[in-house]
């Protein structure tokens, strides 16, 4: 009976505490111990012991054309994704809002990518990529187009992953989209139509500017994502070739688990952790407004 | 939850096993021999009662897998596959292997074992000894009416010849990285080193001739997006027929001709020395796989009996007959096995033994970065089919991070 009065007195406690125990020892706990490495020179190369040195990894990395590099192909790798996948997303979602033959089995297909797992869809896109055997040239090939080196190249990488990106999540905007579309209210749509307005202007003018909010929850997951992705370039390219598809998480990688420069990797996942808040954070200031 | 309760209830259930049963932990690479071992692991378990727990990694994965389970001081791996050239310094310094000072090493040559002591002590078994050759196929050279080259001259003519849109005159890695061990010989070839006396040297004037060649002949007519191959891109390009001459690792002969996986048949393939350059012949021969025990390891005496089957002349002559070209020295004085060897194995071991380096690569704690950045200049030298002005100073500043991370480590200047 003891037992029954302190859970009863403690409920409020006790109820939030697994997820508060696993948020603080799965989330904080390795952001804040990865915060601390930076400010040491953790390298296991080095066979040293572990030795606080200040900002002295910032100013190495922070120095480092690589890293500077890679920022710049975080963002731009992230961009291209993010915006073609809004727009696809988008018209794919005011597609199947419309009632039509065989809608469920398309919506269906659309789907499917979601459900891939990362690392097989980027083992499958390299054979599809492959430069020789691949059947992305003999595609090209057949319809009379110039080969390409899709990912084995340096200048065509960073666009044929952003590819492989959009097939794979341009089905989750499409998703959020339609979920979206389907609780604006009938009543604007009529008395545009009644006044007399175009689809085109439905479009411009009711549709997208009430959408507003759902398309920027849809972006931000997504350039949450886009920003952190590893999975598919790790498959795909490991970061080639040369660096040419390196971003920040795949040269945070590196640093770690293949130079062993634990106190540097750690200088970089900071950064990347304050980006991804940062860029998170100035998109919900815009979806704030747009609902203001 | 339930997952989780179901996680803990499995462990300790494995605890409780453990207590009752021999049992070791042991990791190999994806690697013929690592394949080889797996499959005959059962008898080792039938005759001693061990019961093996096998893991099998990528050898990059293995890598990391090592470190960061002995680095957080929590591994249970008694037994590992380890590459000397590429982690027994940083393995060493940070005490992870357990000195083998019980097992017998005569069997083994000199500079196999040179690589893999510290002091007086020895930390590594060596397994596979790999030396570079050029692979080609037969039948292509006698259509087109070439002789197997001999020399950096031939072997340019020859890569021109074979070379058309549909097969690729002559493949070797070109993904930076990657690059670096296949790309050694060819350094050595030009008399240039990847380090001299503790100091980057791949900037010479030599070792850079070395670099714009490879690039100058891979770039020109090698396959296209070359620069983001490793053996694993090109192996499947030789085996459907799209490649005319290949250099790699002698290790790999076993696979191009497994007739389940290649289109080319077996009396296609031949296997030829590295050709030689201004400066002779010296391709790289390396011990590029070793076994070790681990320091922290709880069943030590279990852990040795496994390195001594694993590592035994029997499995060593097992596995030659599978092409897998072993470290030890006697399979490859036993007559009935080298019957079943390809003969051009045998010479290019002679050959590379007695005039090869025993490195593939900079031999150091961080060669996993000094790797990136001399891939970067290998890259830019393939790029550019190796006329890029811009080489040598590349080859300056590469040198120069790679000084940097020796003296991070307390290696600069020491030999």
């Amino acid at each position: 009976m003891v037992k029954t009065g302190f859970m009863e007195r403690n409920l409020r406690v006790i109820f939030p505490l697994p997820a508060v125990v696993f948020v603080v020892v799965m989330m904080v706990f390795p952001v804040l111990y990865t915060l601390a490495l930076s400010f040491t020179n953790w390298n296991l190369t080095s066979g040293m012991p572990i030795s606080f040195v200040g900002l002295r990894s910032y100013i190495r990395v922070f120095s480092e054309p690589r890293f500077i590099a890679a920022i710049g192909r975080t963002f731009a790798f992230t961009g291209m994704a993010m915006t073609l996948e809004t727009i696809l997303g988008l018209a794919i979602a005011l597609v199947l809002n419309r009632e039509f033959l065989g809608k469920g089995l398309v919506k269906l297909f659309l789907l499917l990518p979601l459900v891939a797992t990362p690392v097989a869809v980027g083992i499958v896109f390299n054979l599809f990529f492959d430069p020789t055997i691949g059947l992305a040239n003999w595609a090209l090939t057949m319809v009379g187009l110039p080969k390409s080196e899709w990912v084995s190249n340096a200048a065509t990488v960073l666009p044929s992953l952003v590819l492989v990106d959009v097939w794979q999540w341009t089905p989750m905007i499409t998703l959020i989209c339609l979920a979206g579309l389907a609780s604006l209210p009938a009543d604007p749509f009529e008395s545009a139509r009644v006044d007399g307005a175009s689809s085109p202007q439905i479009f411009m003018f009711i549709t997208l500017p009430m959408l507003a909010p759902t398309i920027l929850t849809a972006m931000i997951l997504r350039l949450i994502d886009a920003l952190k992705t590893f999975d598919i370039i790790f498959a795909m390219t490991g970061g080639g070739p040369g660096y040419a598809s390196e971003t920040l998480n795949i040269l945070g990688f590196k640093y770690s688990f293949e130079y062993f420069k634990m106190g540097q990797a750690s200088v970089m996942l900071v950064s990347l952790f304050i980006i991804v808040l940062a860029s998170s954070l100035g998109i919900m200031k815009m979806r704030a407004r747009s609902e203001g | 939850m339930k997952k989780f309760i179901f996680v803990i209830l499995a462990s300790l259930m494995v605890i409780g096993a453990s207590a009752q049963t021999k049992e070791i932990r042991v990791l190999l690479a994806n690697h013929p021999y690592g394949d080889l071992l797996k499959a005959a692991i059962p008898e080792f378990e039938q005759k001693t009662g061990i019961k093996v727990n096998l893991e099998q990694y990528q050898e990059s994965q293995l890598s990391t897998k090592l470190a960061t389970e002995f680095a957080t001081g929590s591994s249970t791996v008694d037994v590992f596959m380890t590459r000397p050239l590429q982690e027994a310094k940083m393995f060493y310094k940070n005490g992870w292997y357990k000195p083998l000072t019980s097992y017998d090493f005569s069997d083994f040559p000199k500079n196999a074992l040179s690589v893999v002591s510290f002091g007086s002590k020895t930390y590594t078994v060596p397994i596979v000894t790999e030396w570079q050759v050029l692979y080609y196929r037969i039948d292509l050279l006698k259509k087109a009416g070439i002789k197997v080259p001999t020399t950096f001259a031939e072997l340019e003519a020859a890569a021109k010849k074979l070379n058309t849109p549909d097969v690729a005159g002559i493949a070797s890695r070109g993904k930076g990285n990657a690059a670096v061990t296949q790309i050694s010989s060819f350094m050595y070839n030009y008399g240039g080193l990847f380090l001299n006396k503790g100091k980057a040297a791949f900037n010479t004037k030599e070792a850079l001739e070395g670099v714009k060649y490879y690039g100058r002949l891979i770039g020109t007519y090698g396959p296209a997006g070359v620069t983001a191959m490793s053996w694993d891109n090109i192996m499947p390009l030789f085996q459907a027929g799209k490649v005319a001459m290949w250099t790699d690792a002698s290790v790999f002969y076993g696979n191009i001709i497994d007739p389940t996986k290649s289109q080319v048949p077996k009396e296609s393939v031949g296997i030829a020395n590295v050709p030689a350059g201004p400066k002779g012949s010296h391709p790289f021969i390396v011990v590029s796989w070793g076994m070790a025990v681990s320091n922290k390891t709880k069943n030590a005496d279990l852990a040795n009996q496994f390195l001594t089957w694993a590592t035994s002349p029997e499995m060593a002559k097992r596995a030659l007959i599978a092409n897998i070209t072993m470290a030890r020295n006697s399979p490859w004085a036993d007559k009935e096995v080298l019957a079943q060897v390809n003969p051009d194995l045998v010479t290019t071991r002679a050959f590379a033994a007695k005039n090869g380096f025993p490195y593939d690569r900079p031999y150091m704690s961080a060669v996993g970065e000094a790797r990136d950045r001399i891939g970067e200049l290998i890259v830019e030298a393939i790029n550019s089919k190796g006329t890029s002005p811009t080489l040598q100073s590349t080859a300056d500043k590469m040198a120069a991070k790679v000084n940097e991370l020796l003296e991070d480590t307390g290696e600069y200047g020491v030999q």
